[in-house]
């Protein structure tokens, strides 16, 4: 049988049954969201416990938990107080500050090539906030407003270069590209003239990193993460209009060009922020709500499912940099850099299959 | 025949869209320079004209998808640009050349996003809105699609699903940008019966922009016939389709005859190879 003939039926149909399909189709969607933030915020709980028990001082899961509930013996409480926790908050902070500006940029654009990563703004962010530290010795959240300032100018840049020649177009991922790479280039320059010896240093700013954060630098980064998600929650409502392109949002009262930037700038200033605390950590941006739409589906934006994947990658990304290769230990960055290159590829290959057909 | 905008058979409505010194234009090239339009509350208005007229620029004027240059737009006597924006959405829905769903979104997820104007900040769908969606779904003939993601389904369909969507917004006036572009001949038919029906059945005003001349003066209340920016005729299409018109906005040699199905006039092009045949 022929369930969707192309002339309608002239049956009549009754509109209460088809009511009741149309809220059962949104109530599954509903759930299917919820379940996967759920399921992420599972994950990232779990990994959270295993990263606090991991480590070259091994702590048992009961200390861990003692540790958490106030108890605990001195030195399990150093351990996991000062040491484990900031870092595995600043991961899972970053993860989902990075994530959610991608999911923003992405369905805005309606592009999803078009990543904060891949067009240079967190590069821009990087440069930001190497100058304010090298050039002014400045801290905290200086840093972070220079890191802002730097993402906004690559915006820009881009904005000008290659936003008008159309959204959907190659040309502006490829501006952006460009961008990111002066922008790297002008920060290994900046180390390097700078009596930058550690190593540690350099690489935080070049790839990214969550290793060394510390207390001030988290309050920063909560804060700023916290705001940027309220405020981007408060707008997105128009982002399933928005999705329909700019002719059909307008027709349904969505001031198209203010919401899109406002959306924009937020992004940008939770992707600083993270940045700031960081660096600016390669694909998460990219891949946290491709991944996070596959799973929710139905071309949702899926801000809420994105951050929590997000936050689980950059977690799990860090927890197998340290300990997945024993005797060796790898930044964040490194291990989300190639997760995420092979999947760029991808999508670049698939891009331009879709464009040509 | 008048060549002017003729006078409509009562007076000009003080209610529903119209527009005067529309000026109109991309990168400063003027396509519409100073055009006044009234259109007809309740009826089924179509635009028509050769390629690069104007046709399209004109509606997406009135729709608000194009800035004015110059000129107002004004529903019942105000001027929408000082309306808020929402406001205008409840009362004007518009389908917009091309359509492209977002990867994955199901018909009733689609449709339902028509509601956006009617929803507050943080009201998200109701069991109203359900019910909006439910009628829109019925009333295009794509109920049984509710579940189905647009990309499965065929190009009469879709645009079956973006009507419904526009249909959601619950506005009385609809203004659609060429409805019929890559259909066949079969579903310009069903679409334009489609947009009959809800024009008689629920009196929304229905605008549109068409290729095809035979089906725009079949289905028109109100034709309006442009040219190189500005309107050349306008009125009922048997009181305004004549061969000279034809010839006049189109530069096309052709005859004029009733048509044998709705007595509506029927334009029939002659070419370069046929005139003599026709005497």
């Amino acid at each position: 049988m022929r369930v969707a003939a192309d002339h309608p039926s002239q049956a009549p149909v009754a509109v209460a049954d088809v009511r009741a399909v149309v809220a059962a189709a949104r109530g599954r969607h509903r759930r299917r969201h919820i379940l996967i933030v759920v399921a992420a915020l599972a994950v990232a709980v779990a990994l959270a416990l295993a990263a606090l028990s991991f480590g070259a001082a091994a702590v048992t899961p009961d200390r861990v938990l003692a540790v958490l509930f106030g108890g605990g013996e001195r030195l399990d409480r150093f351990v996991v107080l000062e040491l484990r926790v900031p870092r595995i908050l600043a991961a899972l902070l970053v993860g989902a500050g990075f994530a959610l500006a991608g999911a923003v940029f992405q369905s805005t654009l309606r592009n999803p090539l078009a990543s904060p990563d891949i067009l240079g703004i967190a590069q821009g962010a990087s440069l930001g906030a190497v100058w304010a530290i090298l050039g002014l010795g400045a801290g905290g959240a200086v840093v972070a407003g220079f890191a802002f300032g730097g993402a906004l100018v690559v915006a820009l840049v881009i904005w000008l270069a290659a936003w008008r020649q159309g959204l959907h177009g190659i040309r502006f991922v490829l501006v952006g590209v460009g961008m990111s790479y002066v922008c790297g280039s002008t920060v290994a320059w900046l180390l390097a003239r700078s009596d930058v010896r550690q190593a540690q240093t350099a690489l935080h700013w070049t790839v990214g990193s969550v290793a060394d954060v510390r207390g001030p630098e988290l309050a920063v980064l909560a804060i700023g993460v916290a705001v940027g998600a309220a405020a981007i929650a408060v707008m997105s409502r128009v982002l399933p209009a928005l999705a329909l392109g700019d002719d059909h949002a307008a027709g349904l009262g969505v001031r198209t060009d203010v919401a899109r930037l406002a959306l924009l700038v937020l992004a940008v200033a939770v992707v600083a922020v993270a940045t700031s605390v960081a660096g600016p950590i390669a694909f998460v941006a990219l891949i946290a709500p491709a991944v996070a739409r596959r799973l929710v589906g139905g071309g949702d934006a899926a801000l809420a499912a994105s951050t929590c994947v997000g936050a689980v990658l950059v977690l799990g990304a860090d927890v197998a940099g340290q300990f997945a290769l024993p005797g060796f230990t790898a930044p964040v960055g490194i291990v989300t850099g190639v997760i995420g290159a092979p999947y760029l590829l991808w999508l670049l290959a698939r891009t331009e299959r879709t464009s040509r057909a | 025949m008048s060549a002017r905008p003729v006078d409509l058979p009562t007076a000009p409505p003080a209610t529903g869209l119209a527009a005067e010194g529309l000026v109109l234009g991309y990168d400063g090239r003027r396509v519409i320079d100073g055009l006044d339009v009234a259109i007809p509350p309740g009826r089924i208005t179509v635009i028509v004209g050769p390629n690069a007229c104007g046709k399209s620029t004109l509606l997406r004027g009135l729709a608000r998808l194009h800035p004015l240059e110059r000129g107002r737009v004004t529903l019942d006597g105000a001027d929408v640009t000082r309306m808020p924006r929402r406001d205008v959405a409840r009362r004007i829905g518009v389908l917009p050349q091309s359509s492209i769903a977002p990867d994955g979104v199901r018909v009733a997820d689609l449709v339902g996003r028509g509601r956006y104007p009617h929803q507050g900040w943080f009201g998200r769908h109701s069991s109203d809105d359900d019910e909006v969606v439910a009628e829109a779904l019925a009333a295009t003939g794509v109920a049984d699609l509710a579940d189905r993601p647009i990309e499965e389904l065929s190009g009469g369909q879709r645009q079956r699903v973006w009507i419904a969507m526009v249909l959601a917004q619950k506005t009385d006036i609809v203004l659609l940008d060429e409805p019929t572009t890559f259909l066949d001949v079969t579903h310009q038919l069903d679409l334009l019966d489609l947009l009959t029906s809800l024009n008689r059945e629920r009196g929304t005003t229905v605008v549109m922009v068409l290729h095809e001349l035979n089906l725009a003066a079949r289905y028109a209340d109100h034709l309006v016939v442009m040219s190189a920016g500005s309107i050349v005729a306008e009125g009922a299409p048997g009181a305004v389709l004549t061969s000279e018109l034809v010839h006049r906005a189109f530069g096309l040699s052709a005859r004029v005859i009733p048509d044998p199905v709705s007595g509506s006039p029927m334009v029939v092009p002659i070419g370069r190879f046929h005139s003599g045949e026709l005497g």
